[in-house]
């Protein structure tokens, strides 16, 4: 500032310069500011732009199908009659299964690290699972290809049809043959992948407990269970469900991981180890294959569907971890 | 005494459980980079770097694969790394308690987890679609709008770690907001900055969805941006699913390189804002 004003001051008659420099840097300040302020709005543009352009690139098919889209379960590129019912119905199955799996053992782990873990491996651990947190999913879409559905097809699903045959709700759950590849298996990548995320944010959320609270529990003589049943988890509740739901919105619009491993097949089944589909699947893998417009346009309603669903799931995930937020600050 | 021992009991499986827990879920996680490591590796040797994507049946490598990420992810961050940084200096400096900013971080934490196949939708829908084909910089444009809320959010924390009474010092010296901003808070939070572009370059360098119908694929080593351009990403996916040894061989290899790639970057990125904040 003083240097820009002193250089502006030697160069001439020293009241006009000085005055000149001013305005410029008055100016910069001003067209800074804007700037910025632009870039904030771009985002909102962003959002703004792919919620219009996916309700554009839906028109034909939402024309030819109206709501009845959401349900149906045909998916005839032949006869270009679409229904989203198989997609949606896998979409939401393989998320409940990861997140039946990944929930509990994503709690346990921040437990672990927060409360059982010796000090001297806290850091490493905490460290390693969160680099873990941003491996790309294909890598686990082509490990459970060619690793764990193998894995799966010889040892698992023969071992459970047998075991669960006669079992009156079971044996539909797990039926059919062993293919490997299936909902299950697509549920099972799922929670290992989302794993990490619950794992870190709850561990995260957990931290946020003030100390004195938990001191005071096991000074009341709790158990390290009872505190963190009735201190840690009353305590942090809605961090932990808004981590939840952060992963829940993970799994939903998961593409890359699930594709590999779910089979691709446009139907209900009622076993788990039926091969499915899910939105970002189909998307995925029919989309550039797509020919004419009515079927490229039900792709575009099914990513629309998809949007729509994460977009609620998130934004309850961040209302939530908002509120936990202002609480620890 | 029974209650005490119901207690006890009670507390030994719950904390069994946490360790097995986090036992079971590192486990699986130490098996995926293991056979990674493990199949990945048989198949390393420098024809990989040095030949194109091979016809099935003969020798080859991913050099156009790794070139077109490697151009993709440059032009991508090129378009989204200015814009998230302006827009989280906004947040952190000029706006940092206005409505707007508000709705911009709340929306922009939405974008950060958003499911990243829509992304590609949207591309296709107001880039290749009008274009009439497939290209490497609608590509990149796919990857720069995932590249914004990442650098956007670091740069937000990161800016908002510098401390006011540094800032007031500026302006009571008579520096006007832009320079307090240009010459104290970014210089500051330097180290804080580069580690959130780190971040934005890890997160895309392994998308594979918003490429598909974007950037497409190439067999052939390519430098045009207004043609398809492969991707290492989109070869996996194709060479995995693919029937023949080979070109799985060579995915698999793909993703090793990848993960090594994303793994590098992130420890790269801890160790800057870890020296921040010491």
């Amino acid at each position: 500032m003083a240097d820009v004003l002193m250089s502006a001051a030697q160069s001439g008659p020293t009241y006009l310069s000085r005055s000149r420099a001013l305005a410029r840097i008055a100016l910069i300040d001003v067209v800074f500011h804007n700037l910025t302020r632009l870039s904030a709005i771009a985002v909102l543009v962003i959002l703004g732009g792919v919620i219009v352009s996916l309700i554009h690139g839906a028109q034909p098919a939402i024309k030819a199908f109206g709501f009845g889209f959401l349900t149906a379960q045909s998916w005839n590129p032949v006869t270009e009659n679409f229904g989203a019912g198989p997609a949606v119905y896998g979409t939401l199955v393989t998320s409940f299964v990861a997140m039946l799996i990944a929930v509990p053992i994503g709690l346990g782990v921040a437990t672990f690290l927060t409360e059982l873990c010796p000090h001297v491996l806290r850091r490493p651990i905490g460290i390693a699972i969160e680099l873990l947190a941003g491996i790309p999913s294909i890598i686990y879409g082509i490990w459970g290809l060619f690793v764990f559905a193998p894995f799966v097809q010889t040892y698992i699903q023969p071992a459970m049809i047998a075991a669960f045959k006669g079992v009156p709700v079971l044996s539909a759950l797990f039926a059919g043959p062993p293919y490997g590849i299936g909902m299950l298996t697509a549920g099972f990548i799922l929670a290992i992948m989302i794993l990490p995320f619950i794992a870190s944010i709850s561990r995260d959320v957990f931290e946020t407990v003030p100390p004195v609270l938990k001191e005071a529990a096991t000074g009341l003589g709790c158990t390290t269970w009872e505190m963190m049943r009735y201190v840690v988890l009353p305590y942090t509740r809605v961090g932990v469900v808004g981590g939840v739901m952060l992963a829940l919105g993970r799994a939903l619009g998961e593409t890359m991981a699930v594709t590999f491993v779910i089979g691709n097949a446009h139907k209900i089944s009622p076993s788990l180890f039926a091969p499915g589909t899910t939105i970002s699947a189909t998307i995925a893998n029919e989309f550039t294959e797509a020919v004419g417009d009515i079927y490229t346009s039900a792709l575009i309603e099914l990513g629309l569907i998809l949007f729509f669903i994460t977009f609620i799931v998130l934004s309850i995930a961040r209302y939530l971890l908002m509120r936990i937020e202002q609480k620890s600050a | 005494m029974s209650l005490y021992d119901s207690r006890r009991r009670t507390n030994t499986l719950a904390t069994g459980l946490a360790w097995g827990a986090a036992l079971f879920g590192l486990s699986w996680l130490l098996l995926i980079l293991g056979s990674l490591a493990y199949e990945g590796l048989r198949g390393l040797s420098p024809s990989v770097f040095t030949q194109t994507t091979p016809p099935p049946g003969s020798v080859g490598g991913l050099m156009n694969a790794i070139a077109g990420s490697l151009v993709m992810t440059v032009i991508g961050v090129a378009l989204g790394a200015p814009l998230g940084l302006l827009a989280g200096t906004y947040l952190a400096e000029y706006g940092r308690y206005t409505k707007l900013a508000t709705v911009v971080r709340f929306i922009n934490d939405i974008l950060l987890s958003a499911p990243s196949i829509v992304i590609g939708l949207f591309v296709y829908e107001v880039m290749v679609r009008p274009m009439g084909h497939f290209s490497a910089i609608s590509g990149a444009l796919a990857l720069g709008l995932l590249v914004v809320p990442v650098v956007l959010r670091t740069t937000e924390d990161m800016l908002l770690l510098v401390p006011s009474s540094m800032r007031e010092a500026a302006s009571a010296l008579g520096a006007p907001r832009a320079m307090v901003i240009g010459q104290i808070a970014y210089r500051a939070a330097r180290a804080g900055l580069v580690t959130g572009v780190l971040l934005a370059i890890a997160r895309v360098s392994g998308e594979t969805a918003p490429l598909l119908f974007t950037a497409l694929n190439n067999q052939f080593w390519s430098s045009d941006l207004n043609a398809p351009m492969a991707s290492l990403p989109v070869v996996i996916f194709q060479f995995a699913l693919s029937p023949y040894k080979d070109w799985q061989q060579l995915a698999w290899t793909g993703a090793l390189l990848i993960t090594v790639t994303v793994l590098t970057l992130s420890i790269i990125a801890r160790a800057f804002s870890a020296g921040r904040r010491n």
